[in-house]
């Protein structure tokens, strides 16, 4: 668990590197990055990956506008990288496999698992974006800027 | 008097809102941030109109001369460096820090920062890549082909794909191109399990950035950037996904279907 942790945090860290993000702001990447991964592990072990999925962005996406707040900067940088470990790009590639290998069942099946996931990760971006901007600013004990 | 600077304040607006749009952030924020340059300097009559690759300004009433311009932007790469620093600017500027002059030169500065060295970027994709592997069930010899995987990926994304191939053209071969190294690697026994390492791999090719933006629109309500961007964005998932088709069933082919 340490280690997947451990990996999603190297590997959003590595992406915010490829998306220019300043350099000051690597640790928080990382840190909202593995916590999303750790997030959806842990539901998806209960519950479906969408539901998985669903929450886990919102907790990305929750966190990315908290430190946005704090650190004053466009809650882009870190919801970008942040989401990535999320992004159905495994769910694409299954989805390929089975095409070529002909097993249309199973392509048919995590194609339509990889789309639900996509469509959770759209719902928790939107819910959490509803938020007003306020709360994040007395959430942390701030003034009006 | 007013009216050179006038013409100034919307050239402004203009560059900061162009720096923003062509490195990746929201509609939103680039309408936002031109807005509050424009009130800030008491040009009231300031309107601006932004899609997902160009930029429509105006401005001109009873009192103020007209001003009218049209900005194609083409998109580019991501550089969050550039957004967070327009934005920074953005709030001085609010705050009274900054004359129009000033800011004009503080946003040249600003286009120019340099982004991430060639070989950081390489081997931040080749880092990603195996951190990816790792993540989605490959082991650590799985990882370490991902990382060279992912080196490979990001040169030929830097040199060939980048400045000479079109986006579609571009990702096919970046896929092909993963599936191929992880193939070969698997093939002569260094990695254990091919699918890990070709997911972990054609991670740098997934467009985050343009789906997260799309949904960020659609959600702005900005329907027509949204659509563009999440067909962009659509269309590179499909490109990567026909590569990687392609490098499996040509591989497959030729081993005799000791891959599949």
């Amino acid at each position: 668990m340490i280690g997947q942790l451990l990996a999603a945090m190297i590997g959003t860290v590595a992406f915010s590197v490829l998306f220019g993000v300043p350099r000051k702001y690597y640790p928080y990447c990382g840190a909202i990055g593995a916590a999303g991964w750790g997030i959806y592990c842990a539901v998806a072990n209960v519950a479906g990956q969408a539901e998985a999925c669903l929450i886990a962005t919102m907790v990305v996406i929750f966190l990315s506008r908290l430190t946005a707040v704090w650190k004053r900067c466009p809650v882009t940088v870190f919801l970008i990288s942040g989401i990535f470990p999320l992004v159905p790009g495994a769910g694409v590639y299954w989805t390929t496999y089975y095409i070529v290998t002909n097993q249309l069942s199973l392509a048919m099946q995590t194609g339509y698992q990889a789309v639900k996931n996509a469509v959770a990760i759209v719902l928790g971006i939107v819910f959490i974006f509803e938020l007003p901007q306020g709360l994040f600013l007395k959430l942390l004990g701030k003034r009006r800027a | 008097m007013e009216n050179q600077n006038d013409k100034e304040v919307m050239e402004l607006a203009l560059q900061a809102g162009h720096i923003l749009l062509e490195n990746g952030a929201e509609i939103f924020r680039v309408e936002e941030t031109m807005e509050r340059i424009c009130r800030h300097y008491g040009v009231e009559s300031g309107n601006e109109f932004v899609l997902s690759n160009g930029i429509f300004v105006t401005a001109g009433n009873e009192k103020e001369k007209v001003f009218a311009k049209v900005q194609h932007i083409p998109v580019s790469g991501t550089h969050l460096d550039k957004v967070t620093a327009v934005n920074q600017l953005s709030r001085e500027i609010a705050e009274g820090k900054y004359t129009v002059s000033e800011a004009m030169e503080e946003l040249e500065r600003i286009k120019r920062m340099p982004g991430k060295r060639k070989v950081t970027q390489i081997l931040a994709s080749g880092v990603g890549s195996a951190a990816f592997c790792f993540l989605f069930g490959g082991n650590l010899r799985d990882s370490l082909v991902a990382f060279a995987a992912g080196l490979f990926l990001y040169v030929y994304v830097l040199q060939v794909s980048g400045p000479y191939l079109s986006k579609i053209v571009g990702n096919v071969g970046g896929g092909a191109l993963v599936t191929v190294i992880c193939s070969v690697m698997y093939l002569t026994g260094v990695g254990e399990h091919l699918n890990y390492m070709i997911i972990g791999s054609i991670m740098p090719l997934i467009p985050g950035v343009a789906f997260t933006n799309a949904i960020r629109d659609v959600a702005d309500e900005d329907y027509i950037s949204g659509a563009v961007r999440m067909l962009d964005a659509l269309l590179v998932f499909l490109s990567i996904a026909i590569g990687v088709g392609l490098g499996i069933s040509v591989i497959g082919r030729l081993t005799g279907g000791a891959l599949l």
